[in-house]
């Protein structure tokens, strides 16, 4: 569904991505992984628009992405840090995302309950708690049935029945015909809903297969320690 | 378009509400009605008005300005994940910035000279005249602060730069303007005076009331050159074309920045 080929980025003297080419396939969840800093979020952020790629091209179902916005209605974003205009109440923003939308778009609402946000929905996002804010933040990326979905670092911040439900809606979304694109630190979790694995590493994708791939490549028996064995011959060069 | 209207219906709300633009409002209807009161004629009391809103509107839009647009940044990445163009969000966010100001400096002027009544034919054409300069200042000094809070990262760097460039186009201009007159008086200035004029949209607003009163004279040494040369309606059609230049070159390149940026 997405395709991305020969990224680059580069902020200042820095340079993030160094020809990153990735293939996202519908009904699958493909997991970004790598240390900090290693282009994840600007990866994705790149896919959005949000940041334009030094180099490379990206296609969305064969059309190259060129700076029309309308391909974006297709797309459910999970930010890290979602930052919302403070004074605005969830619901607001729900209004706004759905006036910005139209209303014929497909809507799903499931997340706002399941996650109960009722009650805090008309409260003013700044007097949320970070937690709250991110399940807000979960029930707006899946709001308009986006046939992509974006999801960086989902489950950071959300307590275990949160991140629970959260998982239980991805698996669903995949079995639907979706794709996803998730970022994650708690490599845990990633074993539990990752198709497939993107391993970022020094600006490329170091590695990128399914995690039994992963784990017979390295001969590990869970995906932290076949992370930690990828990074370990790195380290030793650059130290 | 349709999505530009809609950015700008939710900042008008949005601004609508701040006290700043409710403040800035009633400072206009509050000083129009002192002058009237203790100015005495009409055109006299517009005179003195012209004075406040040269320097008031430039220093309340570019600092408001500013802080607005590195407000309306967490906005803004939400509705660029959203299918949004980054242009139409631009114009929008500009609209909802240059607007609600613009009313509250129409409604805070006129409203006192309305109700007072007997404006004469001449105080009507001189106050609509005040009121479009007092529009297009908002409307360059709302690019100026764009173009700053677009390339400045930093709101407290922002600021200090948006209050730097309000300080050399009202105060330092003038000292700057009088230095010139006095080092080169041995020379014709005319026309160099003329072209400086331009480069300042706080004289050109100036300039386009001045050229409609009969106090060119005493309105420093550029009003004077001014209406000599252009007097009439050519001045006033020439410098409303520079005050409409000066608030489409920093605007075209704060959207081009707003193009092309990372966020």
């Amino acid at each position: 569904m997405i395709a991305a080929r020969g990224i680059r980025k580069r902020f200042g003297r820095l340079t993030v991505l160094n020809g990153i080419d990735l293939n996202v396939a519908r009904g699958s969840v493909t997991a970004i992984v790598g240390p900090n800093a290693s282009g994840k979020t600007t990866l994705n952020r790149i896919i959005l628009g949000l940041v334009r790629a030094d180099a490379g091209e990206i296609t969305f179902d064969g059309k190259r992405l060129d700076g029309d916005a309308a391909y974006r209605a297709r797309i459910g974003y999970m930010p890290q840090v979602a930052r919302f205009p403070e004074n605005l109440t969830g619901r607001d923003v729900m209004t706004l995302l759905r006036d910005i939308r139209g209303h014929h778009a497909p809507r799903d609402e499931e997340l706002v309950e399941s996650l109960l946000l009722g009650p805090v929905l008309d409260s003013q996002l700044r007097v949320l708690s970070g937690g709250t804010r991110q399940r807000i933040n979960a029930a707006l990326a899946f709001l308009f049935s986006g046939d992509l979905l974006i999801l960086d670092e989902p489950t950071a911040g959300l307590d275990p029945i949160s991140a629970g439900t959260l998982k239980d809606k991805i698996r669903r979304e995949r079995d639907a015909g979706r794709a996803l694109i998730v970022t994650s630190h708690v490599l845990s979790e990633l074993d539990e809903i990752a198709d497939r694995i993107a391993f970022l590493l020094d600006g490329v994708v170091h590695f990128d297969g399914s995690r039994e791939d992963l784990l017979r490549a390295t001969g590990e028996s869970t995906l932290e320690r076949a992370m930690a064995s990828l990074m370990r011959p790195m380290s030793r060069t650059t130290s | 378009m349709s999505t530009i209207l809609k950015v700008v219906r939710y900042e008008l709300r949005n601004v609508m509400r701040s006290r700043w633009v409710i403040a800035y409002g009633l400072f206009f209807l509050v000083t129009t009605e002192l002058l009237l009161r203790l100015g005495g004629s009409t055109p006299r009391a517009l005179l003195s008005l012209l004075n406040i809103v040269v320097l008031f509107i430039p220093l309340v839009t570019i600092v408001f300005g500013t802080i607005y647009w590195h407000a309306s940044r967490e906005f803004t990445e939400l509705l660029l994940a959203q299918p949004v163009q980054r242009g139409a969000l631009f114009h929008g966010l500009f609209a909802g910035l240059v607007l609600p100001l613009s009313a509250a400096f129409l409604v805070g002027v006129s409203l006192p000279l309305v109700l007072h009544g007997g404006l004469g034919r001449d105080s009507i054409a001189l106050l609509a005249l005040m009121l479009i300069a007092g529009v297009a200042l908002t409307a360059v000094f709302g690019a100026l602060a764009t173009l700053v809070a677009g390339t400045v990262d930093d709101r407290l760097r922002a600021l200090g730069v948006a209050l730097g460039l309000w300080g050399v186009m009202t105060l330092a201009w003038d000292g700057l303007i009088l230095w010139v007159t006095v080092a080169f008086a041995d020379r014709p200035l005319e026309q160099p005076m003329l072209a400086m004029t331009f480069l300042n949209p706080v004289d050109l607003a100036r300039v386009l009331l001045i050229l409609r009163l009969d106090v060119a004279a005493m309105m420093g040494y550029t009003g004077a050159v001014f209406s000599r040369f252009l007097g009439g309606w050519i001045g006033t059609a020439a410098a409303l074309a520079g005050l409409a230049a000066w608030a489409l070159v920093p605007g075209l390149f704060a959207l081009r920045a707003f193009k092309t940026r990372d966020f």
